[in-house]
């Protein structure tokens, strides 16, 4: 039995993630069973699309609970993108959708402008992250990676939490901040892409996996 | 100002990496994952991979190359040519794609961008245009490689496809297509300057001061570029991409100068941004 289970909830590319895991070493399996889910010693949750279907799907396929009881019981959860967002109380996507609500706080849309200024929107592109305060990135799985290091975004929506102690990073797009990595108890999940983020990306994987004694 | 990105694009047919002029009269460079380590290495934002002679009998060695390509690289790999249906879309996603490039389908069909959209979400749904300016100075866009006429204006177009759910537009200028005489400005300023979408700009650049220049006239958000990037890796490498590559490589062998390029890497063009104050990643 794999380690670290992979949630297919049929959206977006999975494989990406995979490869990276692979490529790492790192014991991985895709899967949409919610049995291998609840009996998985780690779970990542990827995804790309719309908040409201990724809900749906999830439902569906009942993963809501085996989802829930793995972050209840602590046990490490790596959430990407829209596995980021989807851990948050509701979505303005689609008038105001629930999330997981394992996260106290809002995913919010780009504004259309800044400044009187015409914001592109999606990001989709290479910015850089800082982390909230003097503590950095100690102890966490961006351990070793600079401030201000680039990583890979594609996004609409953004997250809005409620209690600053969860976020772990910031990101500034056009003049506006915005909370792109959050951590609390065993969940560790990022707005951008560390599959996608080159050699640095990687590195990300590779902590997360060392901290919690994956590989 | 967003990070400006830098993106590689190689045209594909058969198992090779070609190269045309206005995206006509291949001529085959090598092997496309040697290509796409390559410039994975040297800093380039993302990767771009274009079937151009996308028959389904050539499929297979398609999706064999974005699967060796997506083991082998970490930045975001956006793959076009000939998909016309979702299948053919979570097929080429399931091989490793990050994004696919839609043109002749969503032309012909406005839905199929919706539709797509809809599944794959707005960001994974590149819509690629391919411009030619007629004599009358419209731009109209064309299918098929710059091969058949449609009669659609470019500028409705690109407002259409963003309605329609595209999250990005990939601008194709086919006349200035391997020519290496320059970016269109016109036509990129006008495309950027009417939609609230990210617009990659193709076509024409033949030194890396065609690429800040661009940049610095239109704010067009990233850059696909193959010739000069290409021409640099064959001098580099030429004698061993001709004992590997299999096809027609009497271009290879001849080993002509490439006279109208000035060719560089993707750390040059981004080092002539910097030094023009452009943000990029470096």
């Amino acid at each position: 039995m794999s380690k670290i289970i992979i949630i297919d909830y049929n959206l977006g590319n999975l494989f990406s993630v995979q490869h990276a895991c692979t490529s790492l070493g790192l014991d991985v399996k895709v899967s949409q069973d919610p049995i291998e889910i609840k009996n998985a010693e780690a779970i990542i949750l990827p995804g790309v699309g719309a908040f409201n279907e990724a809900m749906i799907n999830l439902e569906k396929l009942n993963l809501i609970e085996p989802i829930k009881d793995h972050i209840n019981n602590n046990k490490p959860f790596f959430g990407i993108c829209l596995g980021l967002q989807l851990l948050f109380t509701e979505s303005e996507e689609f008038g105001n959708r629930k999330g997981l609500n394992i996260i106290e706080g809002k995913v919010v849309r780009f504004p259309k402008e800044i400044e009187g200024n015409k914001l592109i929107v999606p990001q989709i592109g290479w910015n850089t992250i800082s982390p909230k305060d003097s503590k950095g990135f100690k102890d966490s799985p961006l351990e070793g990676i600079k401030d201000n290091e680039f990583v890979y975004f594609v996004h609409s929506y953004f997250v809005a939490p409620e209690n600053e102690e969860d976020i772990l990073t910031y990101t500034n797009y056009e003049g506006h901040r915005y909370c792109s990595s959050v951590r609390k108890n065993n969940i560790f999940a990022t707005q951008f892409h560390p599959e996608k983020s080159g050699k640095e990306g990687l590195k990300i994987y590779k902590n997360w996996a060392k901290q919690n004694n994956l590989i | 100002m967003s990070y400006k990105r830098i993106i590689p694009r190689l045209d594909i047919k058969g198992p090779n990496l070609v190269k045309g002029i206005h995206l006509e009269g291949l001529r085959v460079l090598g092997k496309p994952e040697e290509f796409a380590k390559y410039y994975y290495e040297s800093g380039a934002d993302e990767l771009m991979l274009q079937d151009v002679v996308a028959s389904l009998f050539e499929r297979n060695s398609l999706d064999e190359i974005i699967s060796k390509i997506a083991k082998e690289i970490f930045i975001p790999l956006t793959v076009g040519g000939g998909l016309r249906t979702i299948e053919d879309i979570q097929r080429v996603l399931r091989y490793g794609a990050d994004k696919v490039a839609i043109n002749t389908a969503a032309i012909k069909n406005t839905d199929f961008i919706k539709e797509a959209a809809n599944k794959f979400g707005s960001s994974t749904i590149v819509v690629s245009i391919e411009a030619i300016k007629e004599s009358d100075g419209r731009y109209l866009a064309y299918v098929d490689n710059g091969r058949d006429y449609t009669g659609v204006d470019v500028f409705e177009w690109a407002k259409k496809v963003e309605e329609l759910g595209a999250g990005e537009i990939i601008l194709s200028s086919v006349d200035k297509d391997g020519t290496g005489e320059g970016f269109d400005p016109q036509l990129i300023k006008t495309v950027v300057d009417s939609v609230s979408i990210p617009v990659i700009a193709h076509g024409g650049a033949g030194k890396k001061e065609d690429v800040t220049t661009i940049i610095k006239n239109t704010n067009v958000h990233s850059i696909a570029s193959a010739s000069i990037f290409h021409y640099d890796f064959v001098k580099k490498n030429n004698s061993k991409t001709i004992s590997t590559t299999e096809g027609n490589v009497e271009f290879l062998k001849a080993n002509r100068s490439f006279h109208n390029f000035e060719t560089c890497t993707v750390e040059e063009v981004k080092s002539d941004l910097i030094a023009n104050n452009i943000k990029c990643r470096f």
